[in-house]
C-alpha cells in the first residue's frame, strides 16, 4: 500500500518578483506568489497572458529573473525544492515501442529499461495503482488515450513525492465525468500527499469549486485569493468580461486558511 | 553446408572480418533503438557523408591516417548540427540537409581536384574484407564503450526523447547526453566507413532498429530484436557475399531490407 502522508501545512513556496522577457517583449514582470502545501492553487487568465510561461519560468526551461524559495516556515530552514510537472501531451507515435514501464523507468529508476526488473516493476505497479492505471503498465504510451495518458504521467510525477506539483491545461480535451475525476483526484492528492498542486486551467467552474487559491494573471498578479474574491475581483470582470460568468457564491470552494 | 563453412573459414581474412561483424553490428543494433527513437536517422546520414569532407579535411593538412581526420571532422560536425538544431527554430530536417550538403560539396570539390576522385570512390562501397587485427582492436574497444553508454545512458536517453522539460525536471542534463550521444554515434558511423562504405553505413544503423520497431511493443524487445537482426544480417550478408563475390555492405543491406518489410507485412497482418 502506497504510503500516505498528510500535508503538514508548514511548508511554503514563494515565487519573488518573477519575470520573463523574450528579447523586447515582456511576457511577465514582478509575479509575486505564496503557496502552502496541501493546497491546490490555479492559475487563469486569457490566451497568451503568461500561464505557460510562469510554469515553464517555475520548471526552469527558460530564463527568467527574480527566484522560488521553499522554506519550512516553523524552523524557517530553505531546502532545495522538488518539482512534478505534468505536461500536457507528450509527443510520441503509437507506433513506439515504448511501453507505460519503460516510460516510468526511464523517469524514475537507474535499472535499465531493457533489464528484467521485479522491484522496478512492482514500483511502478504501486504508482500506477493509486490512480487506477495499473492495468496501463505494458501498454505503449502513444496508443493510451488522453485520460489514461494523464493518468500515468500524474502516477509517475506524484512517485517522486514533489513538494510542488505543476499542471499545465492537464484537462484539455476530456470529457465532464473526466473532468470531475481530475479534479476530485486533484483533491484527494492535496489531502493525502505533502504537495502543493498548482494548475493553470481554463475551466473556471471548476476553478471555483476546487480551488484554495486563484491567481488571476495578466503579465503579472493582477488578482489573487480565494476563488470567490478573484472571481467577484473587477479585474475579473474586465479580462473575462461580458462573458456572463454566474456568481453563486454556494458552488465556490471556500478554502482554509493556513 | 559444413562444407561451406570449412570453406568460408580458410582464410585469415575471412574470421578477422566474421570477428568485426560480431563486435559491429550488435553495436548497430544497440545505438539504432536510439537513433530510431530519437528520430535522427536523417542526422546519423549525413554524419556518414561528413566522412568525405573529414578525408579532404586530412588531405589538405597531410595528415598520414585518414581515419583520424574523418572521426575528428565528424565529431565536430556532429556537435555543430547539435548546437544548430537546438539554436534555430526551423525544421531540424532543413537545416541537417543545409550543412550535410555544403560540408559534403566542400569535401568533394576538394577531393576531386585535378581529377582525382577516383582514388577515394572505394570508400563509397568499403571492404570488410580488408580489415586487419589493429582495427579489429580499436573495434572491440568502441564496442565496450557503447556498450557501457548504453547501460548507463539508456534510461535518460530515452527520458529526453519522450519529453525533454520532463527530463530535465528529473534532473537529466539534456545538453551533455545529446552531444555524448552524437559524438558516440559520429565515431560509430565514420569509424565502420572503409569497411561497410559510405553509402551505405546508415543503412545498418538504421534498418534493424527499424525493423524491429515493426513488431516490438516495448523496450526491451525492441533492442533485443534489433540486436538479433543486425547480427543475423551481418552473418548472411559476409556469407553470402562471400559466395557470390560481391561487396559485403549492400548484400548485408538487403538483408535488412528485406526483415524490415517482413516485419512490416508481419505487424499489418496482426493487426488486421
Amino acid at each position: 500500500m502506497k504510503k500516505i502522508v498528510r500535508p503538514c501545512g508548514l511548508h511554503c513556496i514563494k515565487i519573488n518578483h518573477f519575470g520573463v522577457s523574450f528579447g523586447e517583449q515582456v511576457v511577465l514582470t514582478d509575479v509575486n506568489l505564496h503557496i502552502h502545501c496541501g493546497t491546490l492553487t490555479s492559475v487563469i487568465g486569457r490566451n497568451g497572458a503568461g500561464k505557460s510561461t510562469l510554469i515553464r519560468g517555475i520548471l526552469g526551461e527558460i530564463p527568467h529573473e527574480g527566484n522560488l524559495e521553499f522554506r519550512n516556515t516553523q524552523d524557517g530552514k530553505i531546502r532545495k525544492i522538488k518539482i512534478g510537472y505534468v505536461p500536457q501531451k507528450l509527443q510520441l507515435e503509437a507506433a513506439a515501442p515504448i511501453s507505460v514501464y519503460d516510460m516510468i523507468t526511464s523517469f524514475r529508476s537507474r535499472t535499465p529499461v531493457f533489464l528484467p526488473s521485479k522491484k522496478q516493476r512492482l514500483r511502478a505497479l504501486e504508482a500506477l495503482e493509486e490512480f487506477a492505471a495499473e492495468e496501463l503498465i505494458d501498454k505503449k504510451v502513444g496508443m493510451l488515450s488522453g485520460g489514461e495518458l494523464q493518468r500515468v504521467l500524474l502516477a509517475m510525477a506524484v512517485m517522486d513525492d514533489p513538494d510542488l506539483l505543476l499542471l499545465d491545461e492537464p484537462v484539455s480535451g476530456i470529457d465532464k465525468n473526466g473532468m470531475d475525476l481530475f479534479y476530485e483526484k486533484m483533491k484527494y492528492l492535496k489531502e493525502h500527499h505533502d504537495l502543493a498542486v498548482v494548475l493553470v486551467s481554463h475551466d473556471l467552474d471548476y476553478v471555483a469549486r476546487y480551488s484554495d487559491q486563484v491567481i488571476l494573471l495578466e503579465e503579472t498578479v493582477v488578482s489573487s485569493g480565494s476563488p470567490w474574491t478573484v472571481f467577484s475581483s473587477p479585474e475579473f470582470k474586465r479580462i473575462f468580461g461580458g462573458a456572463s460568468y454566474e456568481l453563486k457564491k454556494e458552488v465556490f470552494h471556500e478554502p482554509h486558511v493556513h | 553446408m559444413s562444407l561451406m563453412f570449412t570453406e568460408f573459414l580458410r582464410y585469415d581474412f575471412v574470421k578477422i572480418a566474421l570477428v568485426a561483424m560480431l563486435l559491429m553490428t550488435p553495436m548497430y543494433g544497440m545505438m539504432g533503438t536510439l537513433v530510431v527513437e530519437k528520430k535522427m536517422a536523417y542526422f546519423s546520414d549525413a554524419l556518414g557523408h561528413s566522412a568525405l569532407t573529414g578525408i579532404a579535411v586530412g588531405v589538405l593538412c597531410q595528415w598520414a591516417n585518414s581515419t583520424v581526420s574523418m572521426i575528428g571532422y565528424a565529431v565536430v560536425f556532429a556537435l555543430l548540427l547539435n548546437q544548430i538544431r537546438y539554436r534555430e527554430k526551423a525544421s531540424t530536417d532543413t537545416i541537417i540537409s543545409v550543412c550535410a550538403s555544403v560540408s559534403l560539396a566542400v569535401g568533394l570539390a576538394i577531393l576531386s581536384r585535378g581529377g582525382n576522385f577516383s582514388n577515394y570512390s572505394s570508400l563509397l562501397v568499403g571492404d570488410v574484407l580488408s580489415m586487419t587485427e589493429d582495427d579489429l582492436k580499436v573495434l572491440a574497444v568502441l564496442f565496450v564503450i557503447t556498450v557501457i553508454f548504453y547501460v548507463i545512458c539508456v534510461n535518460s536517453a530515452l527520458a529526453i526523447t519522450i519529453h525533454p522539460t520532463l527530463a530535465k525536471v528529473k534532473g537529466y542534463s539534456v545538453r551533455w547526453m545529446e552531444n555524448i550521444f552524437a559524438v558516440l554515434v559520429a565515431v560509430m558511423v565514420t569509424f565502420s566507413i572503409r569497411w561497410i562504405g559510405i553509402l551505405l553505413i546508415n543503412a545498418l544503423l538504421i534498418l534493424p532498429a527499424a525493423a524491429s520497431r515493426n513488431i516490438a511493443s516495448n523496450m526491451r524487445q525492441h533492442l533485443c530484436l534489433a540486436v538479433f537482426f543486425s547480427v543475423l544480417c551481418g552473418f548472411l550478408g559476409l556469407f553470402l557475399s562471400y559466395f557470390v563475390n560481391v561487396a559485403t555492405g549492400p548484400v548485408i543491406v538487403i538483408f535488412a531490407g528485406v526483415f524490415y518489410f517482413a516485419t512490416l507485412i508481419y505487424s499489418g497482418v496482426v493487426r488486421e
